[in-house]
C-alpha cells in the first residue's frame, strides 16, 4: 500500500496533539481543585480533605508528568513536520510559544518540586503559594497555546511580506476575535473534565467501599463544579459557534452539513454526509432549528458548502464530531444535576447514581477530543486561515519515516494510556488513609555538609 | 537591532542548551546508573532527582523554543534533517518521564518493567542527543564520515551525562551508593574524554573557515584557555577519583563542578567556532533571523523572565539542598 507522507504527517501529529491534550485537560482543572482540598483542609482541621489532597495530588503528578513528555514532543514536532508553518508564520508562533515556556513552563515545572516533595522542607505557607503557582502556570500556559491556535483561525493583527506574516499590532495578535471564546470554552472544559474524573474515581472507590463517608465529600466537590459548569458552557459554546459563523462560516457549515446556502435551514440531528452527491442520507432534522440556533432568526441565512468549494473542511468527521460533542455536554448536565440533586441535605448517593458517575469518569476526555475535532478538522485545508494550506508547509520526508516513526508513537501511546489508566485503578483501589502514611517523606536530618 | 538581536538570540539559546546539558544531563546520568544499584539505592536514586527533573528538561524546550522564536527557517532546517534522532529522543524522554511516577504507582508487580523502562528511556535520550550533537557539528551533511561522526559521538556523549550524574550522586547521598559513584566515575571518565576530544577537534576538520580561526596567531594564544581549562578539570577529575578520601572532606562538589566548567568551556568553543553561523557552512544567524519586531516582542519577555526563572531555580535547590531524603511518589 502506497500512503501519501502528508496524510501521514497530519495523522502523525493528530495522534501527538490529541494523546497530549488529554493530560492537561485533567490537570488544569485539577491542579484548582487541588487547592481547595489544601485550603478546605487549612480552614476546617477536617482529616477529609487533607486525605483528597493526598490522594489526589498522586494521580495529579502522574497526569502532569504524562502532560510534560508528551508536550515536549509536540514542541519539537512543530519543526520536524511543519517547517513550512515556522518559516511563513514563526514571526507569530515563534513569540507566543516563546512566551508560554518562559512565563508558564518554568513555573509550574519549578514549583511542582516543592508542592510534590517540599511538604516537610517550606512553611505551609509557602507550600500553598507553590500549590497556586502550580495551578496558575497551567492555566497561563493554555492562555499563550490558545492565543497561537486562535489566532491560526481567525487571525488579524498581521500583515503579509513575500508570504511571510509580519505583526503590525501584538494586542490584535493575541486577542483575536476567536480568542476569547476558545480560551474560555477551553478553560470549562477542562474544569468539567477533571470535576467528572473526580467524581467518578471517588464514586467508584464508593461502590468498592475503599474510603467510606469520607469520598462523598470529594465527589460532592466534583458534582457541584460539574452542575454548575455544565450549563454555563453550553452557553459559552453558543458564544463561540455565533463566532465562528462569523468567521469561519465554512467550518460551521460542515459542522452542520448544511451543502446549499439556504434561509430558514433545519437542524440535522443524524444523517450520513455524502461528499461525493453533496447530500445527507437518511436525515433526520428538526425544520428551522440550525438557523435558529446560529442567527438566533428562525428564517435566517446559513451559508452552504457550496459557497467554499474545493476549500471546505470534510464534511461527516466534522459533522459527527460536533454531535459527539453536544450529545456529551448533554449527558454531563444530566448527570450532575441528578447527582447534586440527590447529594443535597448531605444525603447519601444511591447505587445507580454511583454506577452512573463511575461511567461518566472519562467522559470529559470524549467531550474534549471531539470539540478540538471540530475547530482544527474544521479549519482545513488551511493551518492559517485564508493565509497558508497545511498542504504547503509539510516537511519532505519518505512516507516510511512518517509511517515508521506514527507506528512506534502508537505503539508507545496506547502503552502509556493502558498504564495510566491501570495506575489509576490501582490507587484508587487503596484508602487514602493508607496512603497519607508514606505521602510525605519522613523527617531526616539534612546533612549540611554537601 | 537587525545585526545584535541576532546575536543575542544566539547568546540566550546557547545558555539554554548548555544549562540544559548540565541539569538534565545528570538526571539522565542517574537515570542510566539504575540498573547497577540495588532497590533501596534506585529508590534513593530517584529521590535525589524526583523534584528538579521536570524543570530541568524545560531548558531543552526553551533552547528549542529560542531556535523558533529567533531562527524559524534554521529551525525547520535542523529538525527536518534530525528527524529521526529526534524523534528517538522524545520516545527516550516520554518513557522515562512517566517512569518516575509509574515505577511505583503501577503496583509492586510492575515496578521491575518501569525501572527498566527508566533506565532504557535515559539511555536512548542521551544516545539520541549525542547523535544529534554529531550531526549539527558536521553541518548536517550525510556523508559516511559524518554518520561515523555522529555514531561516535552518540556513543560518548551518554558518557559524558554519566559523569555528571556521578557528582550529582556524590554531592547527594552517602555511604555505600556514594562509593559505587565513584567506581562507575571511574569507568565512565575515559569515554567521556575521547568524546570530548573528538568533538573539540572536528569542526576545524569539517570547515577550513574554522581551522583558520583557531590555528592562526594571535587568536591562538587568546584561545589557548579554553583547552587548559578543560584539560586542568579532566586532569582534576581524574585525580580526584583516585584519591576518593577527599569527597567526604566537604570536596563532594568537585566532580560535578569540574565538569560544569568542562562543559561551559567547551560550549565557548563551540559558539566560537561556529558564529555567525547557525548551520555550519550553510545559513548565518543574521540569514535565518525572524523580523525584528518578533524579536523585540520576545525579548522584552526574555529580559523579564529569564532573571526571575533563574532565581526561583536556585530557590528550588536551595529547598532541596543536602543529602537527599525518601521521597515517595506512592
Amino acid at each position: 500500500m502506497d500512503f501519501d507522507p502528508f496524510v501521514l504527517a497530519r495523522i502523525q501529529f493528530a495522534t501527538n496533539i490529541s494523546f497530549h491534550i488529554l493530560f492537561p485537560a485533567i490537570s488544569i482543572g485539577l491542579g484548582w481543585i487541588l487547592l481547595f482540598f489544601r485550603l478546605r483542609f487549612t480552614q476546617t482541621g477536617d482529616k477529609a480533605w487533607e486525605y483528597a489532597y493526598l490522594f489526589w495530588v498522586k494521580i495529579f503528578a502522574l497526569t502532569f508528568a504524562m502532560g510534560v513528555v508528551s508536550g515536549i514532543t509536540m514542541s519539537f514536532q512543530f519543526g520536524t513536520n511543519w517547517p513550512g508553518f515556522m518559516e511563513k508564520a514563526g514571526n507569530v508562533a515563534g513569540p507566543l510559544l516563546g512566551y508560554e515556556v518562559l512565563s508558564a513552563f518554568f513555573l509550574e515545572a519549578s514549583f511542582l518540586g516543592i508542592m510534590l516533595f517540599g511538604k516537610d522542607r517550606v512553611s505551609n505557607r509557602m507550600h500553598l503559594i507553590s500549590s497556586f503557582l502550580v495551578a496558575f502556570g497551567t492555566t497561563l500556559s493554555a492562555f499563550w497555546i490558545l492565543s497561537l491556535n486562535s489566532w491560526m483561525q481567525t487571525p488579524t493583527g498581521y500583515h503579509l511580506e513575500n508570504g511571510v506574516v509580519m505583526v503590525d499590532s501584538w494586542m490584535e495578535v493575541i486577542f483575536n476575535p476567536s480568542f476569547p471564546y476558545r480560551f474560555f470554552h477551553m478553560l470549562i472544559a477542562c474544569m468539567l473534565t477533571s470535576a467528572f474524573v473526580v467524581a467518578g474515581v471517588s464514586a467508584w472507590r464508593a461502590l468498592r467501599n475503599v474510603d467510606g463517608p469520607a469520598t462523598w465529600k470529594v465527589m460532592k466537590t466534583g458534582v457541584v463544579i460539574a452542575a454548575v459548569l455544565a450549563p454555563i458552557q453550553i452557553l459559552v459554546g453558543d458564544f463561540h459557534g455565533l463566532n465562528t459563523l462569523e468567521h469561519q462560516p465554512a467550518k460551521v457549515a460542515a459542522m452542520e452539513a448544511v451543502w446549499e446556502t439556504e434561509n430558514g435551514a433545519p437542524f440535522t440531528i443524524f444523517a450520513l454526509p455524502d461528499e461525493k452527491t453533496k447530500t445527507n442520507r437518511y436525515a433526520l432534522e428538526v425544520p428551522y432549528a440550525a438557523s435558529l440556533i446560529l442567527t438566533h432568526d428562525a428564517n435566517g441565512e446559513v451559508k452552504g458548502l457550496n459557497e467554499f468549494e474545493g476549500e471546505h473542511p470534510p464534511v461527516a468527521i466534522v459533522f459527527w464530531s460536533f454531535r459527539i460533542m453536544l450529545a456529551i455536554g448533554g449527558l454531563m448536565v444530566l448527570v450532575a444535576w441528578w447527582a447534586a440533586w440527590q447529594m443535597r441535605d448531605k444525603k447519601p448517593p444511591t447505587k445507580p447514581l454511583l454506577y452512573a458517575l463511575s461511567a461518566m469518569t472519562f467522559s470529559g476526555w470524549v467531550a474534549v477530543l471531539a470539540g478540538w475535532y471540530v475547530t482544527e478538522i474544521g479549519r482545513q485545508p488551511w493551518i492559517v486561515s485564508g493565509v497558508l494550506k497545511v498542504q504547503d508547509v509539510v516537511a519532505d520526508h519518505s512516507s516510511a519515516t512518517v509511517g515508521g516513526t506514527l507506528f512506534g508513537y502508537i505503539l508507545l501511546y496506547g502503552f502509556l494510556l493502558a498504564s495510566y489508566i491501570g495506575a489509576l485503578l490501582n490507587l484508587s483501589r487503596k484508602p487514602a488513609a493508607s496512603l497519607s502514611l508514606t505521602a510525605i517523606s519522613a523527617p531526616q536530618a539534612t546533612n549540611k555538609e554537601a | 537591532m537587525e545585526y545584535w538581536l541576532p546575536i543575542i538570540y544566539m547568546g540566550i539559546m546557547g545558555l539554554a542548551l548548555l544549562i540544559y546539558v548540565i541539569l538534565d544531563g545528570y538526571d539522565l546520568g542517574v537515570g542510566m546508573l539504575v540498573p547497577l544499584a540495588n532497590e533501596a539505592e534506585k529508590d534513593m536514586m530517584i529521590a535525589s532527582i524526583g523534584p528538579f527533573w521536570d524543570a530541568n528538561e524545560t531548558w531543552i524546550v526553551l533552547g528549542v523554543g529560542v531556535l523558533l522564536i529567533a531562527f524559524p527557517i534554521a529551525h525547520g532546517i535542523i529538525l527536518t534533517s534530525l528527524y529521526v534522532p529526534v524523534t528517538i529522543m522524545l520516545m527516550g524522554l516520554i518513557l522515562r518521564g512517566v517512569a518516575f511516577d509509574l515505577r511505583v504507582k503501577a503496583g509492586d508487580h510492575r515496578r521491575g518493567l518501569w525501572n527498566k523502562a527508566f533506565f532504557a528511556g535515559s539511555l536512548i535520550s542521551s544516545v539520541a542527543q549525542g547523535w544529534m550533537l554529531g550531526a549539527y557539528i558536521t553541518g548536517l551533511q550525510h556523508s559516511t564520515t559524518s554518520l561515523l561522526f555522529s555514531a561516535l559521538i552518540a556513543m560518548t556523549l551518554p558518557a559524558l551525562y554519566l559523569i555528571l550524574g556521578c557528582g550529582w550522586l556524590l554531592m547527594k547521598t552517602d555511604g555505600e551508593l556514594r562509593n559505587k559513584a565513584i567506581e562507575w566515575a571511574r569507568m565512565a571518565i575515559w569515554p567521556m574524554g575521547l568524546g570530548l576530544f573528538m568533538v573539540s577537534i572536528a569542526t576545524p576538520l569539517v570547515s577550513s573557515s574554522i581551522a583558520e580561526k583557531w590555528f592562526t596567531l594571535p587568536n591562538a594564544l587568546y584561545l589557548m584557555p579554553i583547552p587548559m581549562v578543560c584539560l586542568f578539570c579532566y586532569g582534576l577529575i581524574v585525580v580526584a577519583l583516585n584519591k576518593p578520601e577527599m569527597f567526604s572532606k566537604g570536596y563532594s562538589w568537585l566532580i560535578y563542578a569540574c565538569t560544569v566548567a568542562i562543559c561551559f568551556m567547551a560550549s565557548l568553543g563551540l559558539a566560537y567556532s561556529i558564529f555567525p553561523d547557525i548551520i555550519i557552512g550553510g545559513l548565518t544567524i543574521w540569514e535565518s533571523a525572524a523580523s525584528v519586531k518578533s524579536l523585540q516582542f520576545t525579548l522584552v519577555g526574555v529580559v523579564i523572565t529569564l532573571p526571575v526563572i533563574l532565581f526561583y531555580t536556585f530557590f528550588v535547590y536551595r529547598i532541596f539542598h543536602g543529602k537527599a531524603t525518601a521521597l515517595s511518589y506512592e
